[in-house]
Order: structure tokens, then C-alpha cells, then sequence
């Protein structure tokens, strides 16, 4: 008690209970994406006067006539020179309610690859759509891709209000359009914002330009959406990372299955199932270094001790007697490759799967998407760089999996190239 | 209880946790770098929680330039005996001497680009396949696209453009032999954060951190200590001021700032209100625009 009264005479008060939400933002050079993220920065005071000074010298070196807060978030030589964007950036500002991670992704195309990695660890996804073009295609594909990643909210910031006379008719049609296209995806949440990322309207404060809207700021809807529950309290899994047998003797019965709860509740006491081997046994304890736990839930990182002794290891999982995940070799998912060499079908490849790794080997395309159209096309089953399919594979052995629309955790995997090592494809079990 | 929600920093923490416990399965010699500042202390703190109660898998390694503050290498000292685990020590001045390694030229040589040349030296002689730093991304932008698993090729070098994606908590750390990676668990943490946990967890500091009185010169805005490393120029003298340090480096670049935070919730106040990123007194990053990401580029952490 006495430390959480002296958090609340700092300058941080209720630091300590702050909260986390991380969110991606897809964009191209000219639709005010660096704007905007660059004014939630300076608005919250996370940008420093050195890195304003930094920026303010390198625009003028440049020529820019102002300054490109673009410079902030393009830390690399290349992307400076380029001027574009080239990888996910990731971004941090706080408010007194929650701290903020953005995962920052450039918008064209040929990065679809880069914003599928951002979108796979956000819990909301920024759509910024230029008021004076409405919904193209680079709106459509950044919308499926939220909506195929899982994310449960979207928050569609029709920007640049300001070159539109703050016209509530042009909001209001791009609402509609976005809407009608967006019935073929799957996304519980979406709130739209009219903004002018340079001028701060609603960015922040509520803007005096739009007296038609009466919905929030941008800011306050990211400190306000509630993403906890976004969880799956339900299906419990815990892969297990790694057994902790400590070489002492205080704790020399001690036999821990370290991991991080992927979905459910584990309680001291219950029963669990161990899998593969299917053996039962109860809760012993939940520990950690700051003593035991009654109850663990994601995304918590804990220590299980079990009643009995069981042989448990590695890419095994913790379940329940009632609820248990699917055992299974041949996986039907969703692929978005992410190498140059494209995907061989037929070919040998390595997957990670919760704490697992398989070989598997490719066994059919069934379609590719057309990522600006949402068409499936059955012709084309050339998976390349950035593209994104459905595909089946067969594994070496048996997987512990869910379906990704049911748990992000024990529904995704990555695919690596036995050869070169490098992640190759990003897949969503179906 | 009742709300199933975690916060920021438990959240962090359990990333962090997490990160160690997988880097501890996937490879087979680890090692933790130990610059001996408040970014490794926290990375100690976390890997024992992610073990406990067993002891820390992996050996701290030090890359001492000897040109470090005497109450950083005491503090050192002391904590890999509290925590029970190996402490490998790398000096720069064995590479000078080897001939790996050559000083600068000038009145008063930095060390720090040499530290890469040591680090790599010692990666190779430990034969360790992956080495826990404690970057963050918020620190500097090159940092900011660096990856938790960063993968380095045989000669320790990163290549920013070719990176691996890393998608949901699947980490990719499979490697040619030679090849090594870099491995930093809180990636995802800012200087306040870690100000934050280290009150909340009780983590102990190198008094350096606190404020103090100390001789120190103004050169170019920054406020260098008195050391034996340090000559000073022509028209420089040495003054008594209250200072305290945000960052640990070498003595003869780590910049001192004026402060009378002499608790942590003062320093976190501070830290709050600073108008500077905690490197804005760091001199090596100030060299040029991409000192950063050349560095990063060669090896350096």
C-alpha cells in the first residue's frame, strides 16, 4: 500500500495501473500517416526536443519545407534516402491511462508482407483514408488484412477533413462506401473519425471545425477501447516452453513447466490434461519468484507443478480434460509468404508452431487472394512475396493446434526455409 | 481479482520472460551482456524470474573498455555473486595488445567503437550462439526496426535491409553454425518503463545513478567526469557540480546531467518532465546521423 501512495506524489500518477494497447497503422507516403503518428508523439509529449532538433536538421538538409516528422519513424539509412518506409517501426507513447505501442507499416503493396507482421501482434488497427480520395484499394487491402489477422477493432481516421471544408457529406459517403465493402470481412469494432492530422482536429482534443460529429477524439477512443476481454478466457492452453529443475536442495522436488498462458484460465487445484500423452493430473501450484498464484490467465508467463509425475517436455501443452485442442497432420490455413522465393508446392519446408517445430511439406494451393479485390482466384496458385492464399500442409507429426479465428496463439505458425533459415511464410490455421 | 487484465508493466514482464525462456530452449550457448547499467540490471532481474527458482542458465559477459566508473565495476562484481552466475570479462585493452584492436588517434580516444571488435572476440572464444542485450527501440531509430531474435552472420554483422519478419510470439532462431544472433527482451520498454519496474520491483543501482557531487568539464554541452582517461584541453578546467547519470558508458564519453534526484521517484519525476532522450548525452551518438546503425551494422550491441 504505501508504495502505490508514493507513486501518487510523482509527476506519473497511477503509472502502476496503467494499462497496454498496441495497434498498427498502414500507410503510404502522401496519405498523413507520419503526421499523424508523429502529432500523437508530440501531443503526449513522448517526442524529445533532441529528436526534434535531429529532425528539424536533417528536413532542412533536405530541403523539406517543413518538418517531415516521417524522419522519426524512418530510422534506416536506405529509407531515408528513399524516402519511404521499408519495415515495420515500432513506436511508443504513453498517456496517464495506457502506454501505446505502434507498429508502424508502410501501405503499398509490396510491403503487404510488413503490415501482416504488424498486424499479428495488434490488438487495433489505424485505417487512414484521404478525404478527398475515399476508399481505393490500398483502404480495401489494409482492411483485410486487419480483418484476416483477427483484429478486433478498426478505427477508420478519414484524414484531411480540412481539404474537404470539414464536410460532413464527404465523411458520410466514405463511411457508406467503406461499410458496403466491408461486409465480406469479419470485424467486430469499427468506429470512424474524421481528422486533420496536420491542423491536430480530433486528433487529440475534440475539434471546433466538425460540430456534426459527436463521437471522440481519436486519442481518447485508443485510451478508451477495451481490448482486455479480447482475450480468450475460455479454451485453456499453455504450450510448454521449458522444465525448471532447480540443482538445489531447497527446491529439489521442484519440477516447473515454464510457459505463457495462450488462452483459458488455469487455477491451483483443477484438473489439466497433459498432450500429446493425454495423461491427467491436477494443479499443484503456480509459481513465480513473487510467490504462488491462485489463478493464471493470458498473457501471463508462469511456472506449472503438477501432482503426479509425468514425462512433459518441450512443445508439449497444458489443456483441460474437457477442452482440448485439435491432434492433427493435415492443416488447412491461410498463407501470406513473405520471401522473395516463392512457395514450392510439393516442397519441404520447417514450421514453428507454439513451442513446436515440425517439418511439413506442401501439399495444395487452393487459392490466392486478390488482395485489393477480395477475389479468390483459383487459376493462379503462384504464391510469391506478399501474396496471400490458402493452403494445405502435411506435418511430420502431430500438431496441438486451434483455429486462428479461435485463438490467435495455438492458430498461427511460421514457416522457415530449411536451407537459408528465414521466416518465409506467415500462416493462420482455418 | 475478478479483472483478468494485466498491466503494462506485468505485460512487458511476461514478454520479457518469455523471450528468456525461449532463447534458453532454442540455443546452446547463451550468454547475457552486462554493460552495468540499469538497462542489463533489469535484464538480470527478469532472466532470474524466468527461471526461479532455478539459477540463471547463462554467464553475464562484460566487454570492459577500462575506461569504466569504478562504482560500475564494483557494482558488477557484487551482483553476479548475488545471482550465483559466471561473470566473463572481455577487455578491450587484451585486443589493443592482440593488435585486433587499435586506439584512436587523438587527445582523448574513445574506446566505444572498439568494444565491437572485443565483443566479437569474446563471442567467438565462448563459443556463445546468442548474446541477450539491453537495447530498447525507443532508444534510438536504427533501434526501433531491430527485431527480438536479430540475427547476425559470421562475422557478427547486421544486415537491416534482409531481416527476418517476426510474427505473433513465434520466434525464428535457426542458424548456419558460425552464425549468431542478438537477443533483446525489452525491446518493447522506454526509459520510463524501466524506471518504473525497477521501483516496483526494488531492483538495486550502481550509486552513480542517484544524485551526487563529482568534477566534471563542460566539453561541446556535454559534462564529462574527471578520470584518468579524461586529458583535458586547452582552456577546460574541472568544477564541482551536482550531477547524476541516465546512461552508464565509458567515463570518457557518458555525459553527466544536473540533478539533485537523489531517490527513485524523483528520478522518475525526471524523467517524466525531460525534454531529452536519455542518449542526448551519449557523444558516440552524436558523431552523425547513422552512427547508430553503422555501429549496429559492425557489431556493436
Amino acid at each position: 500500500m504505501e508504495e502505490v501512495k508514493d507513486i501518487n506524489n510523482t509527476a506519473t500518477a497511477g503509472y502502476l495501473d496503467m494499462d497496454l494497447l498496441r495497434f498498427s497503422t498502414a500507410g503510404s507516403v502522401d496519405d498523413g500517416k507520419s503526421t499523424l503518428i508523429g502529432r500523437l508523439m508530440y501531443d503526449t509529449k513522448s517526442i524529445f526536443q533532441d529528436q526534434m532538433d535531429a529532425m528539424e536538421e536533417s528536413s532542412r538538409n533536405r530541403g523539406d519545407e517543413h518538418v517531415n516528422l516521417a524522419l522519426l519513424t524512418d530510422g534506416l539509412k536506405a529509407e531515408r534516402e528513399q524516402g519511404i518506409t521499408i519495415d515495420v517501426a515500432y513506436r511508443y507513447f504513453a498517456t496517464p491511462k495506457r502506454k501505446f505501442i505502434i507498429a508502424d507499416t508502410p501501405g503499398h503493396i509490396q510491403y503487404t508482407r510488413n503490415m501482416v507482421t504488424g498486424a499479428s501482434t495488434a490488438n487495433l488497427a489505424i485505417i487512414l483514408i484521404d478525404a478527398r480520395k475515399g476508399v481505393i484499394e490500398q483502404t480495401k487491402r489494409h482492411s483485410f488484412i486487419a480483418s484476416l489477422l483477427q483484429i478486433k477493432h478498426i478505427v477508420v481516421c478519414i484524414n484531411k477533413m480540412d481539404l474537404v471544408d470539414y464536410s460532413e457529406e464527404v465523411f458520410n459517403q466514405i463511411q457508406k462506401d467503406f461499410l458496403s465493402f466491408d461486409a465480406k470481412l469479419e470485424i467486430p469494432d469499427i468506429r470512424f473519425i474524421p481528422i486533420s492530422a496536420l491542423n491536430g482536429d480530433n486528433v487529440v482534443d475534440k475539434s471546433t471545425n466538425m460540430d456534426w460529429y459527436k463521437g471522440p477524439s481519436l486519442l481518447w477512443t485508443l485510451e478508451n477501447v477495451q481490448v482486455a476481454s479480447d482475450r480468450n478466457f475460455i479454451d485453456s492452453r499453455m504450450p510448454v516452453q521449458w522444465v525448471i529443475r532447480p540443482q538445489s536442495d531447497k527446491y529439489h522436488d521442484f519440477r516447473g513447466y515454464a510457459g505463457l498462458i495462450s488462452g483459458g484460465i488455469f487455477r491451483k487445484g483443477e484438473e489439466v490434461t497433459v498432450l500429446p500423452s493425454g495423461f491427467t493430473s491436477k494443479i499443484k501450484s503456480i509459481s513465480t519468484m513473487d510467490g504462488e498464484l491462485k489463478e493464471a490467465f493470458p498473457p501471463m508467463s508462469v511456472t506449472i507443478q503438477l501432482e503426479d509425475e509425468i514425462d512433459i517436455s518441450r512443445g508439449d501443452m497444458l489443456a483441460k480434460p474437457n477442452n482440448q485442442p485439435t491432434v492433427g497432420q493435415d492443416i488447412e490455413l491461410m498463407v501470406c509468404w513473405l520471401n522473395i522465393n516463392p512457395l514450392k508446392l510439393g516442397g519441404k519446408y520447417l514450421i514453428k508452431h507454439t513451442t513446436n517445430e515440425a517439418k511439413c511439406i506442401i501439399k495444395d494451393v487452393k487459392y490466392k487472394v486478390n488482395v485489393n479485390t477480395l477475389e479468390k482466384n483459383e487459376e493462379d496458385k503462384s504464391i510469391s512475396a506478399n501474396d496471400i492464399g490458402r493452403i494445405t500442409i502435411k506435418t511430420a507429426r502431430p500438431l496441438l493446434y486451434d483455429s486462428y479465428r479461435k485463438n490467435r496463439n495455438t492458430g498461427s505458425l511460421i514457416i522457415i526455409d530449411e536451407f537459408t533459415h528465414e521466416t518465409v511464410g506467415a500462416g493462420m490455421i482455418i | 481479482m475478478g479483472s483478468y487484465n494485466l498491466s503494462h508493466l506485468e505485460q512487458l514482464e511476461s514478454e520479457a520472460i518469455y523471450i528468456f525462456r525461449e532463447v534458453a530452449a532454442q540455443f546452446e550457448k547463451p550468454v547475457i551482456l552486462f554493460s552495468g547499467g540499469k538497462d542489463s540490471i533489469t535484464m538480470v532481474h527478469l532472466a532470474q524470474k524466468a527461471f526461479w527458482p532455478a539459477k540463471i542458465p547463462f554467464p553475464l559477459l562484460h566487454i570492459d573498455t577500462g575506461h569504466n566508473f569504478p562504482e560500475a565495476i564494483e557494482f558488477r562484481d557484487n551482483l553476479a555473486k548475488k545471482y550465483n552466475v559466471k561473470l566473463d570479462v572481455g577487455l578491450v585493452q587484451d585486443s589493443i595488445d592482440r593488435g585486433t584492436a587499435k586506439e584512436e588517434k587523438g587527445l582523448n580516444p574513445s574506446r566505444n567503437t572498439l568494444q565491437s571488435i572485443t565483443l566479437l572476440e569474446k563471442l567467438e572464444e565462448g563459443k556463445y550462439d546468442a548474446a541477450f542485450g539491453g537495447g530498447r527501440r525507443d532508444e534510438e531509430k536504427a533501434r526501433a526496426k531491430e527485431r527480438f531474435f536479430s540475427h547476425r552472420d559470421d562475422f557478427g554483422q547486421w544486415d537491416p535491409k534482409n531481416q527476418r519478419s517476426e510474427l505473433w510470439n513465434l520466434y525464428n532462431g535457426m542458424k548456419a553454425p558460425g552464425e549468431s544472433f542478438r537477443i533483446f527482451p525489452i525491446s518493447n520498454w522506454t526509459e520510463m518503463d524501466v524506471w518504473q519496474y525497477i521501483k516496483k520491483e526494488k531492483i538495486e543501482l550502481p550509486s552513480i545513478y542517484f544524485s551526487h557531487e563529482r568534477n566534471v568539464v563542460n566539453r561541446n554541452g556535454v559534462l564529462i567526469a574527471e578520470s584518468p582517461y579524461n586529458t583535458l584541453l586547452e582552456g577546460e578546467k574541472y568544477e564541482k557540480q551536482i550531477i547524476r547519470y541516465r546512461t552508464l558508458g565509458c567515463m570518457t564519453i557518458t555525459g553527466a546531467v544536473n540533478s539533485d534526484a537523489d531517490t527513485l521517484d524523483k528520478i522518475i519525476e525526471e524523467v517524466a518532465a525531460a525534454r531529452q532522450t536519455e542518449r542526448g548525452n551519449r557523444a558516440d551518438d552524436k558523431r552523425s546521423e547513422a552512427a547508430m546503425e553503422d555501429r549496429k551494422r559492425q557489431g556493436y550491441f
